[in-house]
C-alpha cells in the first residue's frame, strides 16, 4: 500500500516538475499561443478577413498602410491583410499534410527496415542515402518541376524530402529495441516479435517524433514559400506567402515596402513559433536534459 | 602531528529547477600526512562532490554553502583563483574514474603529462619530456617512448589509469584525491593499480584520499576510513576498528552485507533507499532506514563524537557518545 | 592502418549513393512531361521527322537501355543540350559556375568567420549577452526565409540608406569585367589590380553574400554552440582543470581543439544549405550563376539543364561530404590511428 502511494506521489512529483519547467519557458508558451492564433485565423479566414482577397479596387491601388487597409494594397487594389490571412490556410495546410505524409511513410519504412534487417534494411538505407544526397530544397524543386505545379505535387515533393528523417529515427529506435535483453528474454519465452516491438517501440518513439514533426513544420513552410517565390509552387490566383513576397519584390525599388515585408514577416513569425515550440519540446522530452540545469 | 587536510562542516548545494540539491551536509574529517584515508559510501553519498570541492572545482549551479577546508596551513575556500590554480595539480592532484574519458582524446598522452611539468615546475620542453618518460616508467608502462606518443584510445583501461596516476604524481603533490580509480577495471588490473598507488604514495610521502564504494578495496588498502551516507559523514575510524567494531548502524549494515568466504552469514540488504537530496529530511538522513532510530534522530543531525581512540561516530544511538546535536 | 580502412569504407559507400542519385535524376527526367524529340525537332517537323529524332535520341528503347545511355553519356561528360541557349549544357555550366562559386565562397567565409567564433563564445559565456545574441541569431535566422532577408537588405541598404548598389548582377553594367583568371571577379580584380572592377564587383557581391551568409550562419552558430557546450561538460576538461591548467587555456586550448573536429562535419552539412540557398539568392539579386540558369530552365521547361543541374548539385554535395568525412578522419586521432 505504501509502495503504491509512494509511486503515485512520485508520478505527481514528476509531472509537477515537468509543468514547472514548462512554465519557465515563457517564450515557448507564447510561441504555442502564436501557433494557436495563426491556426485559428487560418480556419476562420473567410469570416475574419476584412475584404475578399480577390476583390480588386482600382481606386485604392498600391496604397500604403492605412486604417482602411491595415497592411496596404497591391497593384490591383487587393487588400494585403485579407490575402495574407487566406494564404495562411494554404501554407499551414500544405505543411501539415506534407509532414503527416512524411511521418507515416517514413516511420513505416524505418520500422520495416529496422525490424527485418538484412537486404530490406540495406535497400531502404541506400535509397534514403540517395534521397539525402540532394539538398532537400533542390530535390523538392526538381520534383515539382517534373510532376507539375499543382498543390498536391508540392505536398508530395515536400513529403518525399522529409521522409528520410523519420525513417532513420524509427529505424534507430527499432534497432535499439531489438538489442534489449528484455526483447531477447521475451523471445526465448516465445513472445511473438511484433508484440515486443509494439510494447517497447511505440512509447520510445512518440516523443522524438513529436519533436521532429514540430520542427519539420517550420521547414515545410519555408520550402513551400521558397518554391512559390520562385514560381514553382502554389500558383496564382491562390495567395500564398512566398508568392506574395515575390510579387512585392519588384516594388522595392520604387519604395512600396509593404508588399514584400508583411508576407515574409508572416512566414518568419510562423516558422519561429514552430521552432521555439519544437526546441522546448526537445528540451522537455529528452531525458538526458532533465535534472540539474 | 598536524593533519595535512582538515575538512570542517562542509556543506555543498546544487541549485536546480526544483530547488537546491543538498549534496554534502556538514561533513568533517581530516587526512594525516602520509596516510591513506578511504572515503566510502553508496553512489550519490557525496564522496565525489567532496573531493571536487577540495580542489574548488565545483561550479554553478553548485556552490559551497558553508564550511572550511584547511590545507598546509591555508584556508582553501578563501584562496583566490590564481592561488588555487597553484595548488591544483601541484600540491593536491586528482585521479578520476573512467580514465579514458578523463584524458584529452586529441593530445598524445605524453604531452598531457609533459605540459604539467612545464606549467608547475617551469621546466624546458626537453627536460619535461625526459621527466615524463621517467614518470611513465615509474608507473609501470613499458616502452614509454612509444606510448608517450600515443593517444588515449590506443591504450588499455589499465594503462590509461597509470597515465592518469603519472599525471597526478608528476609534480609530487602532498595529497592525491583518487575518485573510484579502479571502478571499471579488470579485477587483476585494479589490484595492480592499487598497489602502484600505495607504493608511490609511500615513496613520495603523499597522502591519498581514496574514494570508493567498494569495502573490499578499503580493507586492503586504507589506513583509516570515513563513511558517508546521503551527504552526511557518519563514521570515521582506523580500518581494522571499522570492520571489527562498526559503530554506526549504517556502517554495521554495510559491513554485514559483505559476503564472507570463511563462514556462513545471512546477507542482509539494507532496507529502504537513500533519501532524496532534494529537500531532504532534517536530522540524520539514515533515520528512515535505521533499526536503532530515535525520535531525536529525525529532527537534529547528530554531532561527531569519539566512541574510542581515533574512532568517531555521528549517531545518537551509539553507546558512549552521548551524541549531541550538531551545530546547524 | 585504421585510416586506410575508413577511407576505403567511405569511398565504397559513395558508389551506391551516386548510382542512386543517377537513378533519381533519370527518373525525374523520364517522368518530365513533353516529348524531347518534339522539342528538338522543332515546330515545323513532320511526324516521320519526329520519329527519326526519337530513334536517334533512343527514346523508343526500353527504360533500362535509356538509363544506360544516360549514364554512359554522363561518364563521357555529355550533359545534354539546352533548348533555350542551343548549346551543350556543359558549356553553359562552365560559363555559370564561377559566379555561383564566388557567391558560395563569400557566403561561406562570412558564415564561418562570424558564426564559429560566435558559437564558441556563446558556449563559454553561457547565459550572458553574447549567448543571447547567438541564440537570437540561431533561432531567428533559421526562421527567416532567405529571399525575404535578401529583399529586406535591398530595401534597407539600397533604397533607404543607399550604401548598396541595385541588385543587377555581379558588376555595374558600365564597368568591364576583370580579366578572367579564376572567374571570380573580386579575386581577378585583385590579381590584375583593376581597381574600378574590384570596387564594383565587391560592392555588388556584398548584399547577396550577406544574405546567403546570414542564412547559413544561423544553423552553424547553433550547432557550434551545442558542440562546444557538450565538450565543456566532459571529463577531460574537468581533469585538465584539476591539474591546475588555467581556465582560458583549458577552454581555448583543450576544449576548443576537440570541438573544432566535429565542426568540420558541420561545414559539410552547411554546404547543403548553401547550395539550396544559392538558387533563391541568385534569383533575388539577378546573380548570373547556376541557380539562376536552372530556374530559367525550369520556367521554360527545358529538360537538359534541369536534370543536369540537379545531378550536378547532388554529385557536388556527395563529394563535399566525402571530403569532409576524410578531413574529419585525418583530424580526429581516434580515427586516424587505429
Amino acid at each position: 500500500m505504501a509502495a503504491v502511494v509512494a509511486q503515485r506521489a512520485e508520478t505527481r512529483r514528476a509531472s509537477a516538475r515537468l509543468w514547472r519547467r514548462a512554465q519557465r519557458n515563457r517564450l515557448s508558451f507564447a510561441a504555442l499561443g502564436v501557433i494557436a492564433a495563426i491556426t485559428l485565423v487560418a480556419l476562420a479566414a473567410p469570416w475574419l478577413a476584412p475584404y475578399d482577397p480577390d476583390a480588386t479596387d482600382a481606386t485604392a491601388a498600391l496604397a500604403s498602410v492605412s486604417r482602411a487597409h491595415w497592411l496596404g494594397t497591391d497593384l490591383y487594389g487587393r487588400d494585403q491583410l485579407s490575402r495574407i490571412i487566406h494564404a495562411a490556410r494554404v501554407d499551414l495546410l500544405v505543411a501539415l499534410v506534407a509532414t503527416a505524409m512524411a511521418l507515416t511513410t517514413g516511420s513505416l519504412l524505418g520500422a520495416l527496415a529496422g525490424y527485418r534487417g538484412g537486404w530490406i534494411d540495406q535497400l531502404v538505407m541506400r535509397a534514403i542515402d540517395s534521397v539525402m544526397a540532394f539538398p532537400a530544397f533542390i530535390l523538392a524543386m526538381a520534383i515539382t518541376a517534373t510532376l507539375g505545379n499543382s498543390t498536391a505535387y508540392v505536398v508530395a515533393a515536400i513529403a518525399i524530402t522529409h521522409v528520410p528523417i523519420y525513417t532513420r529515427l524509427i529505424r534507430g529506435e527499432m534497432l535499439k529495441v531489438r538489442e534489449t535483453e528484455y526483447a531477447e528474454a521475451a523471445r526465448t519465452v516465445g513472445n511473438p516479435g511484433h508484440r515486443i516491438v509494439l510494447r517497447h517501440l511505440l512509447p520510445n518513439c512518440v516523443p522524438p517524433l513529436i519533436v521532429q514533426a514540430t520542427l519539420a513544420m517550420g521547414f515545410a513552410i519555408l520550402t513551400v514559400a521558397a518554391l512559390s517565390f520562385l514560381g514553382l509552387g502554389i500558383q496564382p490566383p491562390q495567395s500564398e506567402w512566398g508568392a506574395m513576397t515575390a510579387e512585392g519584390a519588384g516594388y522595392i525599388v520604387s519604395g512600396e515596402w509593404w508588399l514584400f515585408l508583411f508576407p515574409g514577416l508572416a512566414i518568419m513569425v510562423t516558422v519561429l513559433a514552430f521552432n521555439l515550440v519544437g526546441d522546448t519540446l526537445r528540451d522537455l522530452l529528452d531525458p538526458r536534459m532533465q535534472g540539474v540545469r | 602531528m598536524t593533519p595535512l587536510l582538515t575538512v570542517r562542516d562542509l556543506t555543498v548545494h546544487f541549485d536546480t529547477d526544483d530547488g537546491p540539491v543538498e549534496a554534502v551536509d556538514g561533513a568533517s574529517f581530516v587526512v594525516e600526512p602520509g596516510e591513506i584515508l578511504g572515503l566510502v559510501g553508496e553512489s550519490g553519498s557525496g564522496k565525489s562532490v567532496t573531493a571536487l570541492t577540495i580542489l574548488r572545482l565545483i561550479r554553478p549551479p553548485g556552490r559551497v554553502v558553508s564550511g572550511s577546508i584547511g590545507f598546509e596551513g591555508r584556508e582553501l575556500l578563501a584562496l583566490g583563483e590564481d592561488e588555487m590554480r597553484a595548488v591544483r595539480g601541484a600540491r593536491i592532484s586528482m585521479v578520476f574514474q573512467s580514465p579514458r574519458t578523463a584524458l584529452n582524446p586529441v593530445l598524445p598522452v605524453g604531452r598531457q603529462i609533459a605540459r604539467l611539468y612545464r606549467l608547475h615546475q617551469g621546466l624546458a620542453p626537453a627536460e619535461a619530456e625526459r621527466r615524463t618518460l621517467e614518470m611513465l616508467t615509474l608507473v609501470g608502462i613499458p616502452e614509454p617512448e612509444r606510448r608517450a606518443r600515443q593517444y588515449a584510445h590506443q591504450l588499455s583501461g589499465g594503462m590509461c589509469q597509470r597515465v592518469m596516476i603519472a599525471m597526478a604524481l608528476a609534480t609530487s603533490p602532498r595529497l592525491l584525491l583518487a575518485d573510484e580509480p579502479t571502478t571499471g577495471l579488470d579485477v587483476s588490473i585494479a589490484a595492480q593499480i592499487l598497489d602502484l598507488m600505495i607504493e608511490l604514495g609511500r615513496r613520495t610521502g603523499a597522502s591519498i584520499l581514496l574514494i570508493t564504494h567498494d569495502l573490499g578495496v578499503v580493507a586492503g588498502v586504507c589506513d583509516r576510513v570515513a563513511v558517508m551516507h546521503a551527504g552526511q559523514l557518519v563514521e570515521c575510524a582506523e580500518v581494522h576498528a571499522l570492520f571489527k567494531r562498526p559503530a554506526h548502524p549504517y556502517t554495521r549494515a554495510l559491513v554485514n552485507a559483505i559476503p564472507r568466504v570463511d563462514r556462513e552469514v545471512v546477507m542482509e540488504p539494507i532496507p529502504g533507499a537513500v533519501p532524496s537530496l532534494l529537500g531532504p529530511p532534517p536530522g540524520c538522513r539514515y533515520a528512515g532506514r535505521c533499526p536503532d532510530v530515535l525520535d531525536v534522530c529525525r529532527t537534529a543531525r547528530p554531532a561527531v563524537a569519539a566512541v574510542a581512540d581515533g574512532h568517531e561516530v555521528a549517531c545518537y544511538a551509539v553507546e558512549g557518545t552521548r551524541g549531541a546535536a550538531a551545530r546547524r | 592502418m585504421g585510416f586506410g580502412r575508413y577511407l576505403t569504407h567511405r569511398l565504397l559507400l559513395v558508389v551506391p549513393t551516386l548510382v542512386g542519385v543517377t537513378l533519381i535524376t533519370f527518373t525525374l527526367t523520364y517522368l518530365l512531361p513533353g516529348n524531347p524529340a518534339l522539342v528538338k525537332a522543332g515546330p515545323l517537323a513532320t511526324p516521320e521527322h519526329i520519329e527519326e529524332m526519337e530513334r536517334q535520341m533512343g527514346l523508343d528503347r526500353p527504360v533500362h537501355v535509356q538509363y544506360w545511355r544516360y549514364v554512359s553519356g554522363l561518364l563521357r561528360g555529355d550533359l545534354g543540350e539546352s533548348s533555350s541557349t542551343g548549346r551543350p549544357v556543359v558549356e553553359d555550366f562552365r560559363q555559370r559556375v564561377p559566379a555561383t562559386l564566388e557567391l558560395t565562397l563569400a557566403s561561406l567565409l562570412i558564415a564561418a568567420l562570424v558564426g564559429i567564433p560566435l558559437g564558441v563564445l556563446a558556449a563559454v559565456h553561457r547565459d550572458t549577452a553574447i549567448d543571447h545574441v547567438s541564440r537570437l541569431i540561431g533561432v531567428g535566422g533559421v526562421a527567416m526565409p532567405s529571399f525575404w532577408t535578401g529583399l529586406l537588405l535591398v530595401y534597407v541598404c539600397f533604397y533607404l540608406a543607399g550604401v548598396a548598389p541595385a541588385p543587377l548582377g555581379r558588376i555595374a553594367p558600365e564597368i568591364p569585367a576583370p580579366a578572367g583568371i579564376t572567374g571570380l571577379y573580386v579575386v581577378d580584380a585583385l590579381l590584375t589590380a583593376d581597381v574600378p572592377a574590384l570596387v564594383s564587383s565587391a560592392h555588388q557581391l556584398m548584399l547577396p553574400a550577406l544574405t546567403l551568409g546570414f542564412a547559413v550562419m544561423a544553423p552553424l552558430t547553433r550547432m557550434v554552440r551545442a558542440t562546444m557546450l557538450e565538450i565543456l561538460e566532459s571529463d577531460f576538461v574537468k581533469a585538465a582543470w584539476a591539474a591546475g591548467l588555467p581556465r582560458r587555456r583549458v577552454i581555448y586550448g583543450d576544449a576548443l581543439r576537440n570541438a573544432l573536429i566535429p565542426v568540420i562535419t558541420l561545414l559539410g552539412v552547411i554546404f547543403g544549405f548553401l547550395m539550396a540557398g544559392n538558387v533563391v539568392v541568385e534569383i533575388v539579386f539577378a546573380w548570373p550563376g547556376l541557380g539562376n540558369y536552372a530556374i530559367t530552365a525550369l520556367m521554360t521547361k527545358d529538360p537538359g539543364p534541369i536534370q543536369s543541374f540537379v545531378l550536378f548539385v547532388a554529385v557536388v554535395y556527395v563529394l563535399i561530404n566525402l571530403t569532409v568525412d576524410l578531413l574529419y578522419g585525418l583530424a580526429d586521432p581516434r580515427i586516424r590511428f587505429r
